[in-house]
């Protein structure tokens, strides 16, 4: 939970990628159409509420009002001509109810155009986050194996996740309020300098500062909240740490020190997020102060120039209403803005993930018949920091040989196999799949033909079933218990409680590394490539059953081309051929009767076996 | 992942509805603060009897002052408005500081006194319940529920307040009148519950799949290269495109209900604000004098302003009780934790002459020797299968005893007994001849050294991780406990020597340099009784021959229970026990099990091939 609010790393500042905004727009534009008008409509006929009430009072019931009253709403005259022609005032007086229904009407409108507003960019904002979403996986699919193994899972999720919510979010919520209020701040000012140019600058003398203020202060506050977010990682680091390490916690007898630990963490929460909201009260508090004293000074300011008979007191309660209309959205226009400065820094983000290059065919594409000749020919590889992992390589395999490597760690031999696959491209040389080079192999088809099974696999989280045959959906439940038998696993799966439909991974059951380990193995064999590749693949898997799947898998040599990774010398002693690798190159290669009779690694491996012996004679020397 | 597993917790609830007692336990709370409500239910009067004067004052100024044309009025009037609005902003401020303070009282009290429960809850707590599960209870439903009692309180009495100051003032103006727009309430309330219902069940789906989509990324980004030699990448992202496109239906499906429902309140409130100034109209013109009474324009005017304020904090109040409804499960689920029973305790009588946890009697505690006797020892694991029947062992004082066995077969439950982490279902263990629940768990635990298979540290220096050990040891013990077990050297490589930080769980070191420091750990400790859970990983020759020295020397002078993995940690055992279904098979040292030819004949020769290759592949 809390890699939510691991630090990133410093992220560089990029401007808006519009391109990206672009793409990530498709098929929103009808919604955001539809909001903005739905949005005009919803801005004025919410000006018309009060103005037919208004209306009601100070022209239809105007000549039953008592002494003193004041008219506060006069239409224009082309308006009242017309409502003259309808009838007047008597007309409207006795049959009132028409002022009602209008009522209820202008404000259905109303209701039904902000309806429309959210609605639409609600569709947009979702439309937006779900191409954001899709874009970026379909895009983490397609980078090169090498950008998986070198960024953090942690930090990729939650750029997919809550930057394409933040981004999301300001799209939904504020860019709208943001055109609403231009809008409405540039039509009353409008409206308001046509009636009294003098006092319109007295009633939005204090708003600038208004939004100014609010800008800087969520600007500000913004590290308040860092500070309170920190300190709500540091306490809930605190009860994690706590609860992992319980059986330490109380081997040692430390509940004391781990309580006041606590309560040292919770009262520093406590602090930080009362000072936090204690910024908060005194933002609402002088805003609201100012806001309020903004409306006042309008009024003030109307009643003064009614007085010396510059204006008409229903000129001054127009201002006073427009005035009360504006505040509010000003305020929150420095809020907008704030935010506006999050969204970018997350969309900066997921640019980031975007602008990564996807996988390219460097070759012709083909895609040829495999049948399993494997050739390498002065191969050559390298990462990035420039040191060579596999330095000239060169043999064969011959389609149904076993080919087994053996090498300490950091020898090149995954590498090695991963160069088959093509999930990395060699420096020099080249590798000849039935003679066509790989590099001329379109990558899906190659892999299709290559089956590989991880030291440690990956199983999705998805039933057993599923998961053997994931690359073969359609594959019937026989084929399914034969793979599964052949790598040692259907006994173990038949004896769970729900058998193949078992599920496994994070929201199902945990298995052992040796169990994940034959289910890939299974897994490997639906796919029925001519070639296959165990990487270390049986090292969790103890020394029978791995004979067992080996004995099962050499029954089967004949349909395909095998290479394994392994130090057990049973695995190895086997092969057709044994490839040696040290430090990159290869040393050694042959058969088991080779290379027992030369000096090397892999007669070193094989003579553990009679230093076991002698060791056991030794014990047994010992205690004679 | 963790992220993923936590937000599936968090969706699954108790039950939906609002059991009062539950709240009550939970309002406690919040009255411990008696003064702090009252005085922020003040300045929040204060604030609502402000935010009913505002309308008047426009219309007290154009009667009173334009009505009459004084001048000389204008700056009192301005300076009566500025006032108003000081003593309006400072209520905000001191009801927003209040409410703050509240919040935050009580989300410490609470986490205070959960945080207390875990410390005391038995190992069979933990074992059934998730650390994600556990956070969740500690850090977001503590929040929530802190946060929705400290406003909800001062909410729900401001908008209360509002609306039946409105409806007062509404009823002296004209009741007949008023109860017109009051009739449009209920319905109106009954209509804002509903939805707020169901909004939130919609939004409670928005989370479920989100996350699922979170869950989808994991997944796509920690598989990404099966996917590749899978060629599942065109499967996938359709599969995850359909995730996305649930996940847009429910958004948008929620939305378009929240969308909906202001506007239909807006709707229903202006009927009744239309109502009113139908009949209200019809009473000017004194069409329906004899109904309603004569109404002035002005009063009528100011009559429909308030009608139209009323609608807000109805919506307001269906909320919070929307609200409360939903957080009903994360109340449950705090006040479950904090009153979780545990299964081990110490009689009144043990606390009485040992303390308990939080406040240990030492001066009381006799000493340890060492010896270890299980008698007829039963045990399983709460709901499970039996693990261990009838099961004997003595072990003198400074014995090692390596326990050996396929997994499952019970030996950490044999060394998680010794530690009273768990408890015999029948049968005794007696440590120096007494039973051990005739002490109190910290006098056993206290005296006890412990190293898991994955050791754990705490994120805080080298140091301060040895220190755990005996915490007021000086830095110079630190240091000579360092040295002891010949992790001296490598902690000085490290770029700030002892004062290194080792990151989350120590993830800055290699397992063996934890493995290490938690040896130096127990060193400091000095305990009489020491557990090792040994580490199944392989771990460099170097390192493996550091930590085997670290071992010897921690084995000195203890009883020593290892669950042993590696060969030369058995082979140094005065005892080697084979562990098969929570029996003893085989027992006697390494030569003598060698000999019998069984188990452990097998388990030696494997292990022995794979520690020799692993050395020689390094």
């Amino acid at each position: 939970m809390r890699s939510k609010k691991r630090k990133h790393k410093k992220t560089e500042h990029r401007s808006i990628n519009f391109a990206l905004v672009r793409r990530a727009m498709r098929g929103t534009g009808k919604y955001f159409a539809i909001a903005m008008v739905a949005l005009v409509f919803a801005v004025l006929s919410g000006y018309l509420i009060p103005i037919v009430t208004g209306f009601t009072m100070d022209y239809v019931l105007l000549p039953y009002a008592e002494e003193g009253y004041s008219v506060s709403i006069e239409l224009p005259d082309t308006i009242m001509e017309w409502i003259e022609s309808l009838g007047g005032r008597e007309f409207l007086s006795s049959h009132l109810y028409i002022m009602a229904i209008l009522l209820v009407l202008v404000s259905a409108i109303n209701a039904y155009s902000t309806y429309l507003r959210r609605r639409n960019i609600a569709f947009a904002g979702e439309s937006m986050a779900k191409n954001l979403r899709d874009d970026l996986y379909v895009h983490l699919s397609n980078v090169p194996f090498d950008y998986h193994k070198h960024v953090s899972t942690g930090d990729l999720v939650q750029r997919c996740t809550s930057d394409v919510d933040t981004v999301r979010r300001f799209i939904q919520n504020q860019i709208l309020e943001m055109v609403r209020t231009v809008i409405m701040v540039i039509s009353a000012v409008i409206i308001l300098v046509s009636i009294n140019p003098m006092l319109t600058l007295y009633s939005v003398m204090l708003m600038p500062f208004l939004a100014l203020s609010s800008f800087i202060y969520f600007k500000h506050v913004r590290r308040q909240f860092a500070q309170a977010d920190e300190a709500e990682g540091k306490l809930s680091a605190t009860i994690q740490e706590n609860l992992a390490g319980v059986r330490v916690v109380r081997a040692f007898g430390q509940q004391k020190a781990e309580m006041d630990n606590f309560t040292e963490k919770n009262s520093d929460y406590k602090n930080k997020n009362q000072r936090l909201l204690t910024m908060l009260a005194y933002y609402w508090g002088v805003s609201d102060c100012f806001g309020y004293l903004q409306i006042g000074i309008s009024l003030c300011a109307g009643i003064y120039y009614v007085l010396i008979g510059e204006l008409s007191v229903g000129e001054m309660l127009v201002f006073s209403s427009y005035t009360g209309m504006l505040t509010w959205p000003v305020r929150q226009l420095g809020r907008i803005l704030a935010d506006m400065g999050r969204a970018t820094v997350s969309l900066g983000r997921i640019d980031e993930i975007m602008s990564v290059p996807v996988e390219a065919e460097p070759g012709r594409a083909l895609t040829p018949e495999i049948h399993g000749d494997v050739e390498f020919r002065n191969v050559s590889f390298g990462y990035e920091d420039g040191r060579d992992v596999i330095k000239n390589i060169s043999f064969t395999a011959k389609h149904g040989q076993t080919i087994a490597i053996l090498g300490s760690t950091g020898s090149g031999k995954s590498s090695l196999v991963q160069l088959m696959q093509r999930l990395y491209t060699c420096r020099e040389g080249e590798i000849l799949i039935d003679g066509v080079n790989v590099n001329d192999i379109e990558r899906h088809h190659l892999r299709r033909n290559i089956g590989i099974v991880m030291q440690e696999p990956f199983l999705y989280s998805r039933t057993i079933m599923d998961n053997i045959r994931i690359v073969a959906p359609d594959a019937n439940e026989e084929d399914v218990f034969e793979a599964a038998r052949v790598a040692s696993i259907h006994n173990v799966v038949t004896g769970f409680e729900n058998g193949y439909d078992t599920i496994v991974g994070e929201r199902g059951v945990t298995l052992s590394g040796g169990q994940k380990q034959r289910v890939a193995i299974a897994r490997m064999l639906m796919q029925k490539a001519p070639i296959i590749i165990l990487d270390d693949s049986m090292s969790a898997v103890d020394t029978e059953t791995d004979a067992a799947i080996r004995d099962a898998l050499h029954s089967r040599r004949k349909s395909s081309t095998t290479f394994i990774i392994s130090h057990r010398i049973t695995t190895l002693c086997k092969a057709d051929k044994i490839l040696v690798l040290e430090d990159g190159e290869l040393v050694q290669q042959g058969t088991h009767e080779e290379l027992i009779a030369q000096e090397g690694l892999y007669k070193r491996i094989a003579d553990i076996q009679n230093m076991l012996e002698d060791e056991l004679a030794n014990d047994e020397g010992g205690e004679a | 992942m963790e992220e993923l597993s936590t937000s599936a917790l968090k969706e699954q609830e108790f039950s939906q509805k609002v059991d009062l007692r539950i709240w009550k336990k939970l309002f406690r709370y919040a009255l411990r603060y008696k003064g702090l409500v009252i005085r922020t239910i003040i300045a929040l009067l204060f604030v609502a009897a402000i935010d009913i004067i505002y309308p008047q004052l426009s219309r007290y100024a154009i009667d009173n002052i334009i009505g009459k044309d004084d001048m000389g009025a204008l700056p009192w009037f301005g300076l009566f408005y500025a006032l108003i609005v000081a003593v309006q902003g400072a209520g905000v401020v001191l009801f927003i500081k209040g409410s703050g303070k509240l919040e935050m009282r009580m989300a410490f009290d609470i986490r205070q006194d959960a945080f207390r429960k875990l410390q005391q809850l038995s190992f069979s707590y933990y074992d059934k319940t998730a650390v994600g599960y556990i956070m969740a209870r500690m850090v977001s439903d503590v929040s929530r529920l802190s946060e929705l009692i400290a406003w909800s309180v001062v909410d729900i009495l401001w908008a209360s307040c509002y609306v039946i100051g409105v409806i007062g003032i509404m009823l002296s103006m004209n009741w007949k009148l008023a109860l017109i727009v009051i009739a449009v309430l209920p319905p109106l309330a009954l209509i804002c519950m509903y939805f707020q219902k169901r909004i939130l069940k919609h939004y409670r789906d928005v989370r479920k799949q989100n996350s699922r989509i979170t869950g989808a990324f994991n997944e796509g980004i920690m598989g990404a290269v099966t996917t590749k030699t899978l060629v599942r990448e065109d499967k996938n992202s359709e599969e995850f495109r359909s995730e996305t496109g649930r996940m847009r239906k429910a958004a948008t499906r929620a939305a378009v209900l929240s969308a909906m429902f202001t506007p239909i309140v807006m709707c229903l409130g202006s009927i009744g604000t239309g109502l009113a100034l139908y009949a209200g109209g019809m009473s000017v013109t004194h069409a329906w004098e004899t109904a309603f009474g004569i109404m002035t324009v002005g009063t009528l005017s100011s009559f429909i302003s308030y009608s139209t304020n009323l609608f807000e904090p109805i919506q307001q109040l269906a909320g919070i009780f929307a609200e409360m409804q939903s957080a009903q499960a994360s109340a449950e689920r705090v006040i479950t934790l904090i009153d979780t029973p545990c299964d081990i305790v110490d009689s009144d009588e043990v606390v009485e002459k040992y303390g308990d946890c939080f406040e240990p009697k030492r001066e009381n505690w006799e000493p340890i020797n060492g010896d270890v006797t299980f008698e007829h020892v039963d045990f399983a694991y709460k709901g499970g299968e039996s693990v261990l029947h009838d099961f004997n062992l003595d072990v003198k004082a400074g014995e090692t005893i390596a326990l050996v066995g396929e997994t499952g077969a019970g030996k950490s439950t044999i060394v998680n007994l010794v530690c009273r982490f768990y408890e015999p279902t029948a049968g005794r263990i007696l440590i120096d001849g007494v039973d051990y629940r005739e002490r109190s768990q910290l006098w056993l635990q206290d005296r006890l050294g412990y190293v898991l298979q994955q050791p754990h540290l705490f994120s805080c220096s080298i140091k301060e991780n040895i220190r755990y050990g005996r915490r007021d040891a000086t830095d110079e013990e630190v240091y000579a406990a360092a040295r002891l077990v010949h992790a001296e050297e490598f902690i000085l490589a490290q770029e700030n020597g002892y004062d290194t930080e080792v990151g989350e769980g120590g993830a800055r070191l290699s397992t063996g340099q934890k493995q290490l420091i938690s040896f130096a750990r127990v060193i400091l400790a000095d305990p009489r009784i020491f557990v090792l859970d040994e580490a199944t990983s392989s771990i460099d020759t170097e390192t493996e021959q550091l930590i085997q020295n670290a071992i010897t020397k921690v084995l000195e002078h203890r009883t020593s229970f290892i669950v042993a993995h590696r060969l030369s940690t058995i082979r140094s055992a005065d005892r080697i026990l084979v562990i098969r279904d929570g029996k003893i098979t085989e027992s006697g040292t390494h030569r003598e099990l060698l000999k019998l030819g069984g188990y452990y004949y097998d388990l030696y020769t494997t292990q022995f091939k794979e520690e020799r290759a692993a050395d020689i592949l390094g």
